[in-house]
């Protein structure tokens, strides 16, 4: 009983989570151009989602922008994980304070202190501008999910490694980089994902013709989204689903085989 | 040694990025155009109209702050209890919907709202009566909950995951019933994961101005979209930006309370 009541709270909240994709999934076969109103099944919105340069044009800007911002943050913030090791532990306590502020305040006022620097640097705004705001909320991110990979390490191995005859640059892509990849990814991983999802940010350093699907949609939100919106959403879904099922499979047997000597 | 030199890029970026931009907000709010210094800006905060704004937006972010809570709390606990479930399959679960747009994933709550939408004809299905509560606060508040909740979920998840269960096993060895148990033992422990969902979910809805656009019509205006409007239509960045020290109080607020509970430093954010 108790764990029929279990379960159930949990149907409850998934489809409270999901229930708003699972609309837009339907939605995307919907040949009423009404998003009130069933029309009929159709896949024409995912043809006509390829003839529509506008939409095509956000998507290319969307995902650069996010993989841009991803790499450029997860090199910066491992960079930055790894000489704070090395520093005193004040200095370290007041880097940690300032990475956490973007985390924490809230993303109008990021978006607009960022607006206002661009502005008084004269920066034309535009993809540029996006790319950076997105570098900077991204690098915390990354951070984070690196540090505590970086805390467990042994430092001694890495000591062993030059005492063995390993230079420094050596010394870290063969001994501590290994070990701190899985934290790496998973802060690539996120900073890719936050700057998909993200509009607030955009919505302050985007410059007029630069578009990204989130700003796209604002925009069309007044006039009524148009149709191949929903198609092109579900086919990025679908697919993230899909790459996720096959990385996540369950570990049959899959344990310890990719331990390298 | 030459690992410190390597913070210097890091260093830079962050202050160009984060630290010198803010201190801009605080140049702009407390200047006039003239660049003359001034606290109107801020002031203006107690004008009728901004702080019919304030308080609205401080109600709904308290009521969805809370909800998320009472929401998320009993889901944290029995995903820990599930054990199954490994740590980064229950963080897949709320960050997969992220793959949808945040935008029209709150949009299809219009969908579902509707008076002829998709809620309300299940409910005369059974012969409930309708919910109407497109264009009104209640349905900012659900839309608040809806964007927000996994960022309650997954601290107090992380939280009630890190507890030693010898620890829970000792007090009902000592004769803790299951009530005493929870308030005296899990609850306090697992204070720092609330503390840092607090934060998560009352800030952004306190600041938003995207929820208030897309769910309560257009009638409904947030601190966010007062300070939005500044920016992108008005252009008075100055009023813009004093308003947006106000709302730094409040986000300075949240932070000292979560450096207070949470002394080792590592977050337990997602």
């Amino acid at each position: 009983m108790k764990k029929a009541m279990r379960n159930l709270y949990i149907a409850l909240i998934f489809l409270f989570l999901y229930a708003p994709i699972l609309t837009l999934i339907v939605l995307s076969f919907n040949a009423s151009r009404s998003r009130a109103k069933w029309g009929g099944f159709t896949l024409k919105w995912y043809q006509t989602m390829f003839r529509n340069d506008a939409i095509l044009q956000a998507l290319s800007n969307t995902l650069l922008i996010a993989f841009l911002s991803a790499l450029a943050a997860t090199v910066i913030g491992t960079v930055a994980c790894i000489s704070m090791q090395a520093m005193k532990r004040r200095n370290r306590a007041i880097l940690m304070g300032i990475t956490n502020i973007p985390m924490l305040n809230a993303d109008i006022v990021t978006g607009i202190s960022l607006m206002l620097l661009f502005l008084t640097l004269g920066l034309r705004f535009g993809f540029m501008t996006i790319l950076l705001s997105h570098i900077t909320f991204n690098i915390p991110y990354v951070i984070l999910s690196v540090m505590p990979r970086m805390r467990q390490l042994n430092p001694s191995i890495y000591e062993a490694a030059l005492d063995l005859g390993a230079s420094h640059t050596h010394a870290f892509f063969r001994v501590v980089f290994p070990d701190i990849l899985p934290g790496v990814l998973s802060g690539f991983l996120m900073a890719f994902t936050m700057s998909l999802d993200d509009f607030i940010i955009t919505h302050f350093t985007k410059g007029p013709g630069v578009d990204t699907l989130s700003t796209k949609i604002y925009t069309e939100v007044k006039k009524g989204i148009k149709p191949e919106m929903y198609a092109l959403s579900t086919l990025i879904f679908v697919t993230v689903l899909v790459l996720l099922f096959l990385v996540n499979r369950p570990p049959a047997g899959k344990k310890e085989t990719g331990q390298t000597p | 040694m030459n690992k410190k030199s390597l913070a210097f890029p890091y260093i830079l970026w962050a202050g160009a990025f984060i630290v010198i931009p803010l201190c801009m907000v605080f140049y702009y709010g407390m200047t006039d155009k003239t660049g003359a210094f001034t606290l109107s800006n801020i002031i203006t905060i107690a004008t009728a109209e901004h702080a019919k704004a304030l308080v609205l937006s401080i109600e709904l972010s308290l009521a969805s702050t809370a909800i998320c809570f009472f929401l998320a709390y009993p889901l944290a606990m029995i995903l820990t209890d599930m054990h199954v479930s490994t740590h980064s399959f229950v963080v897949l679960i709320f960050i997969l919907p992220m793959w949808m747009n945040f935008l029209l994933r709150t949009l299809a709550w219009q969908t579902l709202l509707e008076k002829t939408g998709v809620i309300n004809s299940i409910l005369q299905l059974i012969h409930l009566p309708g919910l109407d509560i497109i264009n009104t606060p209640g349905a900012i508040i659900l839309g608040m909950v809806y964007n927000f909740l996994p960022f309650m979920v997954l601290p107090i998840y992380n939280a009630l995951s890190k507890i030693d269960t010898n620890v829970i096993n000792a007090a009902r060895d000592l004769g803790a019933n299951g009530m005493q148990t929870f308030f005296r033992i899990i609850f306090p422990l697992s204070l720092p994961g609330i503390i840092s969902g607090i934060t998560m979910v009352f800030i952004p809805a306190l600041t938003t101005f995207v929820i208030s656009t897309l769910l309560g019509g257009s009638k409904i205006l947030l601190i966010g979209n007062v300070i939005e409007q500044e920016f992108t239509q008005t252009g008075n960045w100055h009023l813009g930006s004093g308003l947006s020290i106000v709302l730094m109080i409040f986000i300075l607020i949240n932070m000292v309370a979560e450096a207070v509970f949470d002394r080792e430093g590592e977050g337990t954010r997602l």
